[in-house]
């Protein structure tokens, strides 16, 4: 019983991670319906920008904050220049840009940072708030920073003016241009906020998975596997499906198939909710008109 | 102007015959090898191609029918002492069946969410070939040896010279079948169902039927490439058929030509030595060349999707078409852009 409850705490906590990281791509997908595969290497990257600037002796806290700020700001200046050109380009064209994307962050990483493993400092240490016995002060610590970041993304979009130009851009363009809101920079900061919270994502993960190029392959499947589980086009949802697949993924690692087949997990989940319930647990049906 | 351009297709098709036929008897056994590989990739292009640039489906996961290939043929011959010209068909066939019924499933994903599952097959398929339950047949994580064929019939070849030109009858042959394909009623349904979905099934394209046959046949292709690469290599092992690998194959289709069949040739070329030629700089550099083919290609990645959708192909084709206009001057515009609708909706 006791290492079920160990299996399941930890579970949550990864969970947690892939929760962060479908939010970040639930953020793009509703602006623009399209599924962002470079989101796992932007994480990653800004990872590293974490890291080099405590290397260079910050402190966690205020390295974490510039990760994220410089996250957004990265991710503005991607969605400006890269993806915008490609606004009315086809599924095909766009699911190549990103891999594009995604090839080119994972190489400057590997060029700026080297490919060796590092390890990277948990910003929890000691004894957890909670569950101790069952899971280490990370692990709790990455579900509160988890609960946190939903809190947060709820409350901007419903209780800020920004939140709601952005929701209406995503809802309506061609009206919500006729009111003045701005849809192109809407898109841009949808971009920005996608990166900044798939930073927090990055950092996150990284004590539990180490620090290497290749580091988000994994956690970007389960998080793409989370947002169809959960449904894409729902943030909370998608959020749901995070924690459900981490500990759907620990325990069948645990007790079925064994860990080192873990990611077929994933595969199995994506293929049985895209071919029973394509819009997910908590996605909305989409009609499509001939 | 049209029959013009085609002559010259005629010729440099010739003249790429003849120099790959001639090249065993003048290259050495490590050339060999690399001439090889290069046509199995290019097998394996031409089958993402009919499934992605002609057919529309994404597929990010073609590194898994690869090693089906691979695993059924090195399975076959290990294990079950098959000649190879017995297990490689068979595994082909496998592959078809195992495509044709991942279409399935496919066919209510369409689009984005076809590149998801995709991506997911791509990534987990080594953990699932490294599965130790399957370890009496696949070798587990140590992978399989195969034992490099002969020439039969006592010709006077080296091994490396007879796989070289195994792989290049089969890369001939299967180049010819796809040509065919794409040129006849079916190619004009696949295109069809591509660009205008709906217009296709109201002039009676079975649209199911061709999209899961169009897997198969794409995993067909994939997969004999798979095997023909375990009997050159005369290994198979797990890690060689994971993400990497299935994103080469899509940066071989872009580069080469989304919709053309004649570009797989270039993009298998590419894939092939871009790694090569970066891992001779590693030696010069240090570990940070690297990073130099995932820079090259997610550069070119966006930097074709944003110039030339048709890659290579495509702008060889602008280029003789510009030349044509310069001779005889107007209506160059006439030839017809094959399948080239890379901006359709």
């Amino acid at each position: 019983m006791g290492e079920f409850l160990h299996q399941l705490a930890s579970g949550l906590a990864l969970g947690g991670v892939y929760a962060i990281m479908a939010l970040a791509l639930v953020m793009i997908y509703q602006a623009t319906h399209l599924i962002n595969f470079a989101q796992g290497e932007m994480a990653m990257f800004s990872t590293y920008f974490a890291w080099k600037l405590m290397d260079l002796g910050w402190p966690y806290w205020r390295a974490f904050f510039a990760a994220v700020v410089a996250s957004f700001i990265g991710g503005v200046v991607i969605e400006r220049l890269i993806v915008r050109p490609f606004a009315n380009a086809p599924v095909l064209t766009s699911v190549i840009v990103f891999l594009g994307l995604a090839f080119i962050f994972n190489a400057l990483a590997g060029w700026l940072y080297g490919y060796s493993v590092t390890s990277f400092d948990s910003p929890f240490s000691g004894r957890p708030w909670f569950g101790a016995g069952y899971m280490s002060a990370h692990e709790a610590g990455v579900i509160l920073v988890t609960l946190a970041v939903l809190l947060l993304v709820y409350a901007f979009f419903r209780f800020t003016p920004l939140g709601l130009a952005m929701r209406a851009a995503a809802q309506n363009p061609v009206s919500s241009r006729l009111v003045g809101i701005r849809v192109g920079w809407m898109l841009a900061i949808g971009w920005g906020l996608a990166a900044a919270i798939g930073a927090i994502a990055g950092m996150m993960a990284a004590p539990i998975v180490y620090l290497d190029p290749n580091m988000m392959f994994g956690v970007l499947l389960y998080a793409f596997a989370g947002a169809v589980l959960g449904g894409i086009d729902n943030p909370f949802g998608a959020a749901f499906g995070g924690f459900a697949v981490g500990v759907m993924e620990n325990l069948v690692g645990a007790y079925v198939v064994g860990p080192e087949v873990k990611l077929s997990v994933a595969l199995a989940i994506i293929i049985a909710v895209l071919v029973w319930r394509p819009s997910g647990l908590f996605g909305r049906r989409l009609v499509a008109r001939v | 102007m049209v029959k013009r351009s085609g002559t010259s297709q005629t010729l440099v098709a010739l003249a790429v015959a003849i120099f790959a036929l001639v090249f065993p008897f003048f290259a050495s056994g490590y050339h060999l090898y690399q001439a090889a590989q290069v046509l199995i990739l290019a097998i394996a292009l031409l089958g993402l191609n009919l499934l992605t640039g002609f057919n529309g489906q994404i597929s990010l996961g073609h590194g898994a029918f690869f090693a089906v290939g691979g695993y059924g043929t090195a399975i076959l011959m290990a294990k079950l002492g098959v000649p190879y010209w017995v297990a490689i068909p068979i595994a082909g066939a496998v592959c078809f069946g195992a495509g044709f019924l991942f279409g399935f499933p496919a066919l209510r994903f369409g689009g984005l969410y076809l590149a998801l599952a995709t991506f997911a097959l791509a990534v987990a398929t080594p953990q699932m070939l490294s599965y130790t339950g399957f370890d009496p047949y696949t070798g587990g994580s140590m992978g399989l040896q195969v034992s490099k064929p002969h020439a039969p019939f006592g010709l006077p070849l080296s091994a490396d010279q007879w796989l070289y030109l195994a792989c290049l009858a089969c890369a001939a042959a299967l180049y010819w079948a796809a040509s065919n394909l794409v040129r006849g009623r079916v190619g004009r349904a696949l295109i069809a169902i591509r660009d205008q979905p709906i217009a296709a099934e109201t002039m009676g394209v079975n649209a199911a039927l061709y999209k899961t046959s169009c897997f198969g046949v794409s995993a067909l292709y994939a997969g004999v490439a798979g095997g023909l690469s375990a009997i050159v290599v005369g290994f198979v092992s797990p890690e060689s058929f994971g993400l990497p690998l299935s994103l080469a194959f899509l940066v071989g289709i872009v580069v080469g030509g989304l919709g053309s069949l004649g570009g797989a040739l270039f993009g298998a070329l590419f894939i092939e030595f871009v790694p090569n030629i970066a891992d001779q700089l590693t030696v010069s550099f240090g570990e940070s060349a690297k990073a130099l083919p995932g820079a090259i290609y997610g550069v070119l990645l966006i930097l074709i999707m944003a110039a030339m959708p048709m890659g290579a192909a495509g702008a060889a084709r602008a280029i003789a078409r510009l030349g044509a206009k310069v001779e005889e001057g107007g209506d160059a515009n006439v030839a017809a852009n094959y399948g080239g609708k890379g901006e359709a909706p």
